[in-house]
């Protein structure tokens, strides 16, 4: 039998504190049923002999001291089943399309435990996103995750949209699904996400978790955790290839920063809490593959930049955390170039073990190489021009000038829907880019590539 | 003897416990679960407990169990080739017993009480031992002798001792007192094991990383610190040192790191070769990972783990390179639990001792005459995060106040691809004038005069570079222009270095010398077939300079070299001159 406390004895911004309890669980979910009848939920974030912290989720408005609370005994679990497969879910995992609750063939901790990284199997499959600068330059892998680091006004959803249309691991028709997880988006955008899914028939093979910007921010530290955890659960349970696509996480941290004022906790940097990175990894970590299972957990998370700032607290500790990040550039944005990825600051730490010889090709590393140092230097001359003019330039850096130039024209600038193949498309284009450069300036290039590889060459053998 | 007490209060990771009297750092089991924590604060009839595992659902009034012992290690053969989470417990062994995810209020020994050893005694009955003192040894390994030593503080006459097959918990050894000694010890990690001296470094730690080894390096025994923004390569740098050091054993912790980097780690090692011993690098090996995502506290506890196995290699007389990725991670992990017990922050919300931790724990690398009479080495390599990149951080800070080496990673290297991004204007090493000797002796006499002077022209390059910025390259002088382009060579031809290379991976002191002395002598005769008036755009255009780029690439460096050599003379013989 479950006892109902009226022993509330503050109420605090999102928080209710209580006395005279039985001993309660760290971390138990709580019921609370508010004099009007309804019902909101919470969570013990401190308990003790005399008092226990308990977080309310959907806000404590309506919330008075003859409100009752009941503690369940256990944590918050998410109720998962197969059938989960395109379903619209609140943040908190309750249907929101007007269906049934699900059946659920497991309850789960959402909060996951932490896998063994001896369990783990190392990243290797090249998924093919057919955007040439992730493809070609900032390669993604089955179980990384990948940010987008993006700024207001920009095109990040479009790219991400993309990627969930195009990603696939070649010469493979394994079982794949997408978990979507939107953490304090507007309508409007949900909207344009869920009319994308229905249109390309994504949605049959996602789970969505909505919390919009007006639900209580609350609900956003725990519906990436929901998300995740249905993610597993598909991948390690039924096989199936995940994609979990969070937006945006600037608002979940802002979520987090909301609970730890009102905790009254000792703030980091720019008032966000001083264990940021140990809850943001918490949500990061859970991407990966393990030993022998067949599903894999693949991360891409949308993140938009305070004021562009790349050295702001959230997109400088999850670049700590993630394998690398995708950066969305206004410059280019402004250029007309789509989609505008900044290749330089971009980057993906595992790319080495997804490419190369039988995944795509044996140039490949040496030639993204090439373009970056060839397009980094192309950039300083542009500085460079705008101060003593073109003609100032050697012939050698003149060269490099226009290959920058080349090079966000033809390598970045793509299609919205154009999927590009790797070998034949991406591979074949930074070739021509870079055959406009002088030979010896290919330093990072094996002579025995530019053999095989250089158009010059190629068109002399044939 | 066990005491129980119950629990308080639980907020995350800190527990207050009431009812027993722990010391300090005493070890407790927290819980019906029995999760293991440490104690950190004692007020009244109250003790604060950090605890190592999730707390999710533990009440208060559940009972508390102290062990009385402090967090200890155990130390014995068999530590070579595992992989322990923060608190020593063997992750294979958790696998095995609860499956790919880890659960909580699981213990497991930290050496595998069933496997067998060979234990060959080189003591006899009736000798006296002194503490440290070797009693006899175990092949751990095909190249590690294990040496079984007596605990530091313990001694006597040998009454008896034994020899064959035993595991790490059967009894060797009886002193006359009656103390039976094991091949297992145990040490508390956060005690310094003592040595009999502490000696000053005079041997390079040779790491087979061109920059590092050539411009900066570390001795054996001392310290350094990789300081770097995300992206900029702290981890391939510090694999590579783990990889490729002439050490004789590596302790690698992955503290509040990737999971998939461990992985990585796991996957690559058993499959590569120790350069020295041409035996799978995994074999000199021990590997302690708590990833970003497993608990706080056991993260705090994972740096000192780790050092206190790298001081019992060290004991034995081996050289051990202990690497820490990364030290900031421990550092927020000290001030996640300082937050938690509601102490007064210092600098950026990390606690006031945050200075002191860090100069304690990089204080037990060092050269040291063991108890039991070898010399043997610990150095540290830390890599540091800081926020932001900002290197005025109060971790970047305090730990550069006791390092002695710096290699500062440069976020603008790493964007253009010029790996190890390692910023050669703003790294030091304090070593380079205590190793001169030994580059001189070891590697040829003139090696320090060309690092000096390749140092000298990147630095010329720097200031010719902010003349470039505001009238271009072409407006220079000619001897300028050549300046520049030599400086190029250096950082493109030596500097560079591709970690995935099969050849480039690792560059010998030879081939370090050679390369950096073909260079320099493309440089002195391009200078003096400018003085001869040859023109400027003919010595650029020497095919040779640029077929130079590319011999640290082949598999025969030696003939490859020699051959651009021949033909860098004729070049220069055709361009003739006076």
């Amino acid at each position: 039998m479950t006892k109902e406390y009226k022993t509330i004895t503050e109420v605090s911004g999102p928080l209710i504190f209580l006395e005279k309890t039985e001993p309660v669980g760290y971390g138990e979910l709580v019921n609370i049923n508010l004099p009007d009848g309804t019902t909101k939920r919470g969570q013990v974030l401190d308990t003790s002999a005399d008092t226990v912290v308990v977080q309310v989720f959907e806000g404590t408005g309506g919330l008075n001291s003859e409100s009752g609370v009941v503690f369940t005994g256990e944590t918050i679990k998410l109720s998962v089943s197969k059938d989960m497969l395109g379903r619209i879910l609140s943040g908190a995992g309750e249907p929101l399309d007007g269906g049934p609750r699900i059946v659920p063939d497991d309850r789960i901790d959402v909060n996951g435990a932490s896998m063994n990284p001896y369990s783990r199997l190392p990243p290797v499959d090249f998924i093919q996103t057919g955007i040439s600068t992730i493809d070609g330059t900032n390669t993604l892998v089955r179980g990384q995750k990948l940010p987008i680091f993006s700024g207001a006004g920009l095109p990040h959803n479009e790219i991400a949209l993309q990627i969930a249309r195009q990603a696939k691991v070649l010469g493979s028709d394994e079982p794949f699904a997408v978990v979507f997880a939107a953490m304090g988006i507007t309508n409007e955008e949900a909207q344009y996400f869920m009319q994308d899914f229905e249109k390309t028939g994504a949605l049959e093979r996602a789970v969505v978790f909505l919390n919009l910007a007006d639900d209580p921010a609350v609900e956003r530290l725990i519906t990436p955790r929901m998300a995740l955890t249905a993610a597993e659960y598909l991948a390690y349970e039924h096989d199936m290839h995940v994609l979990v696509i969070m937006t945006d996480i600037t608002n979940y941290c802002e979520a987090l920063r909301q609970m730890g004022a009102a905790r009254e906790e000792v703030p980091g940097r720019r008032g966000y809490p001083g264990y940021m990175y140990t809850d943001l990894a918490s949500l990061y970590e859970r991407a990966g593959v393990i030993k022998g299972k067949k599903g894999s957990v693949t991360q891409f998370s949308i993140l938009t930049m305070p004021g562009d700032d790349i050295t702001h607290p959230i997109p400088d500790l999850s670049g700590y955390i993630t394998e690398g990040q995708i950066v969305v550039s206004r410059e280019l944005h402004r250029k007309g170039i789509y989609p505008p990825i900044n290749v330089l600051p971009s980057l993906s730490r595992l790319m080495n073990s997804g490419i190369g010889k039988g995944k795509t090709r044996e140039d490949h590393k040496a030639v993204s190489d090439q373009m970056y140092a060839m397009y980094a230097e192309g950039r300083d001359m542009r500085g460079l021009v705008a101060i003593v003019g073109k003609d100032a330039l050697s012939e050698r850096d003149q060269k490099i000038l226009e290959f920058a130039d080349l090079f966000e024209d033809r390598f970045v600038r793509q299609g919205r829907n154009e999927n590009r193949h790797i070998v034949d498309d991406t591979l074949r284009i930074a070739w021509e880019i870079l055959s406009e450069l002088p030979m010896a300036q290919l330093t990072r290039i094996d002579n025995k590539f530019i053999d095989a590889y250089h158009p010059a060459n190629k068109a002399k053998s044939e | 003897m066990e005491v129980k007490g119950e629990i308080y209060r639980v907020a995350g990771p800190v527990v207050t416990i009431t009812g027993i009297k722990p010391k300090m750092y005493d070890v407790v089991k927290v819980g019906h679960e029995g999760l293991m924590g440490e104690v950190i604060r004692i007020k009244g009839d109250k003790a604060t407990v950090q605890v190592y595992e999730d707390t999710s659902g533990i009440k208060p009034g559940e009972p508390v169990v102290n062990t009385g012992m402090s967090l200890s290690v155990e130390l014995g053969p068999g530590l070579l080739e595992s992989i322990y989470d923060g608190i020593q417990r063997p992750l294979k062994v958790l696998q095995e017993q609860m499956g790919d995810f880890i659960q909580r209020g699981v213990t497991a020994n930290g050496l595998d009480r069933d496997k067998k050893w060979d234990f060959k005694p080189i003591v006899s009955g009736g000798d006296s031992v002194k503490g440290g003192e070797v009693i006899g040894v175990v092949q751990e390994t095909m190249n590690i002798e294990h040496k079984i030593m007596v605990p530091p503080n313990v001694s006597g006459t040998v009454n008896e001792i034994k020899s064959g097959k035993f595991t790490v918990d059967e009894t060797i050894c009886v002193l006359s007192d009656g103390t039976e000694l094991q091949m297992m010890q145990k040490w508390s990690v956060r005690k310094p094991r003592p040595v009999a001296k502490k000696l000053m470094p005079s041997k390079p730690l040779i790491t087979g990383q061109r920059i590092l080894d050539g411009l900066f390096p570390v001795a054996k025994g001392g310290t350094a610190a990789i300081p770097g923004p995300f992206g900029s390569g702290k981890t391939v740098t510090q694999q590579q040192l783990a990889k490729w050091s002439d050490t004789d054993i590596v302790v690698y912790i992955g503290c509040g790191e990737r999971g998939n980097e461990m992985a990585d780690v796991l996957n690559e090692f058993p499959e590569l070769e120790d350069p020295k011993t041409g035996r799978p690098l995994m074999e000199r090996t021990v590997l302690i990972a708590n990833t970003s995502n497993m608990p706080v506290a056991a993260r705090e506890a994972s740096v000192y783990t780790g050092i206190t196995i790298a001081e019992y290699y060290r004991d034995m007389g081996y050289d051990v390179a202990l690497m820490a990725d990364s030290t900031s991670r421990w550092a927020e992990s000290m001030r996640e639990i300082s937050s938690r017990l509601e102490e007064m922050p210092g600098e950026e919300g990390y606690p006031a001792y945050l200075s002191a931790r860090l100069s304690e724990f990089y204080e037990r690398a060092g050269a040291v005459h063991s108890l039991a009479g070898f010399d043997g080495s610990i150095t540290v390599i830390g890599a540091v995060s800081p926020p932001g990149g900002d290197f005025s951080e109060p971790v970047t800070q305090s730990t550069l106040r006791i390092v002695k080496v710096f290699w500062a990673l440069d976020a603008k290297l790493s964007q253009r691809r010029h790996f190890p991004s390692i910023n050669w204007l703003s790294s030091y090493s304090l070593y380079t004038n205590g190793l001169a000797d030994w580059f001189t002796e070891n590697v040829a006499p003139d090696w320090i005069s060309l690092r000096d002077n390749a140092m000298d022209l990147l630095q010329q390059e720097s200031e010719l570079q902010e003349i470039v910025q505001l009238v271009g390259s072409d407006a220079l002088p000619e001897d300028q222009q050549l300046t520049l382009e030599i400086a190029r060579m250096i950082r493109e031809y030596f500097l560079q270095q591709n970690a995935f290379h099969p050849v480039d991976t690792f560059c010998p002191f030879d081939k370090q010398y050679k390369l950096l002395k073909a260079i320099s002598k493309y440089g002195e005769m391009a200078n003096a077939a400018l003085e001869a008036g040859v023109p400027m755009g003919d010595i650029i255009s020497v095919e040779s300079k640029d077929d130079l780029a590319k011999v640290k690439y082949e598999e025969d460096f030696e003939s490859a070299l020699n051959v651009v050599l021949t033909k860098m003379d004729a070049e220069f013989a055709k361009l003739g001159g006076k």
